[in-house]
């Protein structure tokens, strides 16, 4: 075979979803039930600099955390690949989450409604940071149920923003999620899509 | 100190967090580097010859960019952080051996064409 520099060969257009939530509430159970393969992992080294940790004049600034992402794939056709990443949700990850979301098509943000309070970093940051997102509320066994008008109001969610049960343990219901985001993201971004 | 002086407990260091910067020889990764996350790297080009002057690690990537891969999967696979693999792919890239997206062509996320593709791929999932 015989390769042309000026012919490039054609890539993939990669796009990202993310997953965010607090711990425990199905991130990467939603993840593994939609993509292609089981959940794969990487790992971004941060320093205590990056982390908001600023005190140079000890050695002990020097240490790293490693914080880990799961994420899958979805080859959508021979243009678009779709990558899911599982966000940690916690707030110190900021620089994660910096990267993750720039670029992204939206968010899901998961509510556990044993935990409710876990999500409310995640909507504010993706309030404030402007990336279209929805929620979907985990149903565990055992939770206490909610209405979704009731989660709504917990968690001041604007009435734009759509919100709807799930089992992310479920493909078809997992998909239905995504489905939603992708729907409201291109009606806030570009028009609406059916 | 001695050969035989096992690590104490103050220069003890996991080399779990040396294995980047060697692989790299010591070059810190960008914290915004050429590629993010999604970047997708496709190998171009014929092998390269043992003369290449390449890493093992760069050999793998290749390999494993037969079919395009996001710097993520690469990550994942060669068990290495990211920022890492962006080093290696900017080496790669450099060397004309692997075709690579740059932040610049990212996906336009005002394109209702993106978000038709999206749905309907989802939808047939
Ligand atoms: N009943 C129920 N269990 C779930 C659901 N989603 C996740 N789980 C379980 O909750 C646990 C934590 O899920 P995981 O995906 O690891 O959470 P993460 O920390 O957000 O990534 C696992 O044991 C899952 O099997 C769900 O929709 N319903
Ligand atoms: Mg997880």
């Amino acid at each position: 075979m015989v390769f042309d520099r000026s012919e490039r060969p054609r890539l993939p257009r990669a796009i990202k979803i993310l997953v965010a939530g607090g711990f425990g509430a199905g991130k990467t159970t939603m993840v593994g039930a939609v993509s292609e393969t089981r959940p794969l992992r990487t790992e971004e080294i941060l320093t205590d600099r990056s982390v908001g940790v600023d005190d140079l004049s000890s050695v002990e600034a020097k240490r790293t955390t490693t914080v880990a992402m799961d994420f899958g794939r979805i080859t959508l056709n021979d243009e678009y690949v779709l990558y899911l990443f599982g966000t940690p949700g916690q707030e110190r990850f900021w620089f994660v989450w910096d990267e993750l979301a720039e670029g992204a098509l939206g968010a899901v943000i998961l509510a556990d409604t044993r935990r409710l309070a876990d999500c409310f970093p995640s909507v504010d940051y993706f309030e404030r940071r402007g990336t279209p997102f929805v929620v979907a509320v985990n149903c565990f066994e055992g939770a206490p149920s909610y209405d979704l008008p009731e989660v709504r109001l917990a968690l001041q969610l604007n009435p734009s923003i759509p919100i709807v049960m799930c089992d992310a343990r479920k493909r078809d219901s997992s998909r239905e999620v995504l489905i939603t985001l992708v729907k409201h993201s291109a009606r806030l971004r570009a028009e609406p899509v059916g | 100190m001695s050969a035989t002086d096992g690590p104490t407990d103050e220069h003890w260091i996991d080399p779990e967090i040396i294995r980047p910067y060697v692989v790299t020889r010591g070059r810190t990764a960008p914290t915004r580097g050429r590629f993010d996350l999604i970047s997708m790297a496709l190998a171009i080009g014929p092998p390269p010859g043992p003369d290449a002057g390449l890493d093992p690690e760069h050999l793998s990537i290749l390999r494993l960019c037969r079919e395009p891969k996001s710097v993520a999967e690469i990550a994942a696979h060669l068990n290495l952080p990211a920022g890492t693999i962006r080093v290696l792919l900017g080496d790669l890239f450099d060397r004309e051996l692997v075709s690579a997206q740059e932040p610049q062509s990212e996906v336009d996320m005002h394109d209702v064409k993106m978000y038709r593709a999206v749905l309907d791929g989802l939808r047939s999932l």
